[in-house]
């Protein structure tokens, strides 16, 4: 009974997000038959009554307007003569003037009969608007077939509709004529009125003049151009027509910075975006073999090989990498230096795309680490990664010592920490000496977890506290609330990795930890995001002019939602529902998608027009962010609805099967979010590639100026080398 | 705030807490769980060939949908007879330096739990046309394909093991398919999962959130549907059999034989039919059927739930042959039970 109560919960839920879905598994699970008789009836006579409304409502409305037509009117009246003029818009005056005028012309001749036209004219003018509002009246749906009381219900409400219907037909075209004679009646009185001269054609053309008045633009700013001394103004933009898309802020000049550095960061973006857009396509993939599990029958293909490709390739690949991009750029900038060794940051980009390619070409061909998941890389492969990370780690260490301030900024205790974390997270779970048999688990708990929070999220957080502030323009709120996040993640996060075998068979205690773990990973959740949020305060204006702000305040929004559920997630109640379920998909996704991607594209969006001088089309930038933030939400939503009911399902001890069945429409939403997530992730590659390659134009116009400069005068070479 | 200007000081603070951290949540429990572990006194090495599956279980990446953990909880008294237990897991050790220990417990339960499955489905032709493809045997199955363990022959060896699949998903393959030695070991390895008894004397855990305390008092095993007061035929049998002989109750021809128009459920008489619920069957291998496993004994089926099935076979896909009631299943059940006797005393 308790269940029940759940389950029409959820239903309510699922109902207003994914009707079919949520409809498949109610109809499965209805077990006493409905009264569909007597629904039936009901909803046919509700349906009668309604329509009996609609039609009281037009006959009392023609009956209004009639009672109005048919009322006299005093056209002696000044009071009535203004009004009607005041009615009359520019074209129409333009007709009274003009005839007017002819009849002036005319000497006054033909005094009666001319005006025919234009009065004709008017009249249409008006009573065409008339006829536009004609009505149609519904007949009403037929009805559904059915014995007895549906035949004698049709019997009896089917003419008395149709009856009150033929009357408000009857009294419409009574309307008609009678609102026809009247305005007849009207314009003629007016045209005469204006003949006699009642009305002064000079008050009919200033009447026109005042109905076509507007503004000139220039009343508040003048036509002068403003005086710039300070060269406060660039790509100003004038909008001339209506704008579908807002035009949003432009980015800051391009930054002095060394062409070699800028080279290396690219070609860590580049390499990224390419694992992102191969790693998110196997996704798809694998996605559509959840609704079409024979697409293929190839061994390399096949989903248990596959799937590991995929999460290893967004992990490593496309995160990392990235990640590893953009700290050479914040490392290194506030620590107010330079990168240390180039060379080594190329040799750790290279160590890294090789443990990526073999890795994946390991797991494509069987050869796996035996299952613990982002753990499925063989150690030798890890080896190769493992490396490429001390390299950085050594070469950001090395950069931070010689920086030029005092202080280290928080950035870097994020950035550095989090590459220091991960090397030891590897050496833990990899080293194969050591583990064997069942205190791997324990391991495996620790290793997925911690590269997931101590190494994305650390590092990730590490960016923002610098491209944040940076964006709006505004110190980080609060230094102290960074501490507390920093220490307290590093506390907590640690304990909570065995929450991922909560019931299993490691010890009892150690599950508890991860539970209190995760109840305190409450504290740098909520003061990290206290602390962005409070940065943001005051400056909320700003996200709508900017392309890159809409990616942050997502990122932590679900840095908010997403880590809060993965505590809500670890409790042993929730464990009992969730656990197991396409629920733990749906939130992995939430984070490593919803947080870490969309801080990378922001983190992304906001650094290389800097580096390049040359900005995205703002139309794809916006299409990206829209195309992902509906597609995360078309994908996670479902799943975690499915999931939950999947969890109900199992714990009332239905058959497991049903279980699959239940889930197929949610598994269709899946693929269909993942699609429009992949879609916009080829977008990103493409706003990325027009990134690169710009910055030629600037760079040949510097070129230009340099040769010219020994020349006696500049200003006319140039505009001749130009020409 | 000194600490905040050294970076020597500060990044080592921060990666000593964590490692002290990691030494105290990771290290120190793995080495105590995996040092302090032995396997239970009735449990069996796997055999070289089992081993061999096991390696492919592995290498398919299996583990990314099973689970291999009947968790302490009500709602997983359908993977088994108890909840897993540490010692459970002792035999499993790693293959080789390169890869670590398979990670049998898993995460994601998207296909069913595996613990007791060698016991559930003993069968191996059902294994191998499984795995061939899922939806021969399980309509509405999501699992992939294995068809690359198999291999197609025109003229196969006496020794050779060959499906008989469905000409519906044969789609051009004219010849025999027979099941290669790495799909033979897979089955192998499936047919080995199955839980072993707790020696006596070692308190056997209890599954927590029953759905009621007597539930829990009397220790009942059943598929967590005992709270209803009546037994849902038509999902016991999606539960028990209908992997085998399908939701039509047409079995699969060549494999499993129909319950439509079977003798066995249209004779009025219950006995055999309940007989080979509760004892399996071989009768009809000769005519290329495969042997029915004792679905009611592995699964620990009550004499309610038997009848339930029982009469749910009885009364659909056009089968009219009269309900059994419970008081006959009681009785054929009980008769059943004593020549088992001495297996129950010899533990």
């Amino acid at each position: 009974m308790n269940l029940n109560r759940y389950k029409t919960g959820w239903l309510t839920i699922s109902l207003l997000v994914l009707n079919y879905g949520a409809t498949v598994y109610g109809a499965d699970s209805a077990i006493t038959p409905t009264p569909v008789f007597s629904v039936g009836a009901c909803i046919l006579i509700a349906l009668v009554i309604f329509l009996l409304l609609l039609l009281l409502l037009w006959l009392i409305r023609l009956a209004k307007s009639l009672r109005q037509d048919t009322a006299e009117t005093d056209y002696s009246s000044t009071h009535w003569l203004q009004n009607e003029v005041n009615n009359l818009d520019a074209e129409e005056l333009d007709l009274l003037i003009n005839r007017r005028k002819k009849i002036k012309g005319n000497n006054g001749s033909r005094h009666k009969s001319p005006g025919k036209g234009a009065v004709l004219t008017i009249f249409f003018l008006v009573f065409s608007v008339l006829a536009a509002h004609a009505q149609d009246a519904d007949n009403g749906g037929d009805v559904m077939k059915s014995p007895g009381m549906f035949i004698m219900l049709a019997l009896v409400l089917i003419p008395l509709v149709v009856t009150v219907y033929l009357i408000g037909l009857r009294l419409s075209n009574i309307t008609r004529r009678t609102r026809y004679s009247k305005i007849k009646k009207d314009t003629l009185a007016l045209t005469g009125a204006v003949d006699e001269q009642s009305v002064s054609v000079d008050d009919l053309i200033n009447r026109k003049q005042a109905l076509n008045f507007k503004l000139t633009d220039d009343e508040l700013a003048g036509t002068l151009l403003p005086d710039d001394k300070r060269a406060l103004l660039r790509n100003i933009t004038e909008v001339e027509s209506p704008r579908f898309f807002a035009s949003k802020r432009k980015a800051a000049n391009k930054h002095q910075i060394d062409p070699e550095i800028v080279r290396l960061i690219m070609w860590y973006l580049g390499t990224a975006t390419f694992w992102l857009v191969i790693g998110t396509s196997i996704g798809e993939y694998l996605g559509i073999k959840f609704v079409s599990p024979d697409t293929d029958h190839i061994s390399w293909l096949s989903f248990g090989r596959l799937r590991p490709v995929h999460t290893n390739m967004v992990f490593w690949g496309w995160s990392s990498l990235a990640m590893i991009g953009l700290g050479y750029y914040v490392v290194s900038t506030v620590s107010n230096t330079v990168v240390y060794s180039v060379k080594r940051a190329y040799q750790s980009l290279i160590l890294i795309n090789a443990a990526i390619i073999t890795g994946s070409l390991c797991l494509m061909a069987g050869i796996n680490n035996a299952g613990g998941e982002y753990r499925e890389y063989t150690w030798p492969v890890m080896g190769v990664f493992a490396l490429g990370i001390v390299l950085t780690l050594i070469n950001y260490i090395q950069t931070i010592a010689q920086r030029k301030t005092k202080e280290i900024y928080i950035s870097n205790w994020y950035i550095v920490s989090a590459l220091m974390f991960l090397t030891v997270i590897a050496i833990v779970g990899y080293i194969p000496w050591w583990q064997n048999g069942l205190g791997e688990t324990i391991v495996q708990g620790y290793y997925m977890h911690q590269a997931v929070g101590m190494w994305f999220m650390l590092f990730n957080l590490g960016l923002v506290y610098y491209f944040l502030p940076q964006q709006l323009n505004t110190p980080i709120y609060s230094y102290s609330l960074g501490i507390l996040a920093f220490w307290s993640q590093i506390l907590f996060y640690t304990l909570i990795g065995t929450h991922h075998f909560i019931f299993s068979s490691i010890p009892w205690w150690l599950q508890t930890v991860a539970i209190v773990g995760s109840m305190g990973m409450l504290i740098p959740v909520f003061s990290g995001t206290t602390n962005f949020l409070m940065t943001f305060r005051g400056s909320y204006h700003k996200i709508g002019r900017s392309y890159t702000l809409p990616f942050y305040i997502v990122g932590i929004l679900f840095y908010f939602t997403g880590s809060t559920q993965g505590t809500a997630e670890a409790f042993r109640s929730t464990n009992l529902v969730w656990h197991f379920t396409d629920f733990t998909v749906a939130h992995s996704h939430l984070t490593m998608y919803g947080i870490i991607a969309f801080l990378l594209w922001g983190c992304v969006y906001t650094l290389i027009p800097r580096l390049t001088g040359r900005e995205p089309k703002q139309g794809l930038v916006g299409a990206h962010f829209w195309m992902a933030l509906i597609g995360v939400l078309l994908y996670t939503i479902p799943l975690m609805v499915g999931g939950t009911l999947k969890g109900i399902a199992w714990q009332a001890g239905k058959p497991f099967i049903d279980g699959v069945v239940l889930m197929a429409p949610y598994w269709l939403w899946r693929a269909i979010g993942g699609s429009l997530m992949w879609a916009s992730h080829i977008i990103f590659a493409w706003n990325l590639y027009s990134m690169a390659t710009g910055g030629v134009e600037a760079d040949i116009k510097k070129k230009i100026f340099e040769q010219l400069n020994p020349s006696v005068q500049p200003e006319t070479e140039i505009t001749n080398g130009t020409l | 705030m000194e600490l905040y200007n050294n970076h020597k000081g500060l990044f080592l603070a921060a990666a000593g807490l964590f490692i002290l951290l990691t030494c105290f949540v990771a290290i120190g429990p793995a080495l105590t769980s995996q040092n302090n572990n032995a396997p239970l006194p009735n449990s069996k090495a796997l055999t070289a060939l089992e081993n061999e599956g096991k390696a492919v279980y592995v290498a398919e990446g299996c583990i990314a949908c099973h689970t291999q953990q009947v968790r302490n909880v009500d709602m997983d008294k359908v993977w088994g007879e108890r909840p897993s237990v540490a010692a459970d897991y002792a035999r499993n050790t790693r293959m080789d330096t390169w890869r670590s220990t398979a990670l049998l417990m898993g995460s994601e339960r998207t296909g069913p739990d595996l613990t007791n499955i060698g016991k559930r489905q003993p069968v191996s032709d059902w294994h191998l046309l499984h795995l061939f493809n899922p939806r021969t045997v399980v309509k509405e199955s999501v699992m992939p394909s294995y068809e690359w363990l198999f291999e197609v022959k025109d003229y196969p060896f006496v020794e050779d093991v060959t499906v008989n699949v469905p000409d519906e998903f044969k789609k051009g393959i004219s010849g025999k398919i027979v099941a290669t030695h790495k799909a033979l070991a897979l089955v192998a390895y499936l047919k080995s999962l199955k839980q072993t008894k707790l020696p006596d004397g070692k308190p056997v855990p209890i599954f927590l959130y029953g759905q009621s305390k007597t539930d829990l008092n009397t220790g009942t095993k059943g598929t967590g549907s005992a709270a209803k007061p009546e037994f849902d035929g038509a999902a016991l049998y999606a539960a028990n059999c209908q992997s085998c002989h399908q939701s039509n109750g047409e079995g699969l021809v060549g494999a499993f034989p129909p319950l439509k128009g079977s003798k066995v459920v249209l004779d009025d008489n219950p006995e055999v039919q309940v007989t080979i619920i509760m004892e399996g069957y071989n009768g009809r291998v000769s005519e290329g059927y495969g042997v029915m496993p004792a679905v009611g004994t592995n699964n620990n089926l009550k004499p309610e739930e038997v009848t339930a099935i029982v009469n749910h076979e009885r009364e659909n896909w056009g089968n009219n042959s009269k309900k059994a009631t419970l008081a006959q299943v009681k009785k054929i059940i009980e008769s059943l039970k004593r020549p088992a006797a001495p297996v129950i005393a010899k533990k």
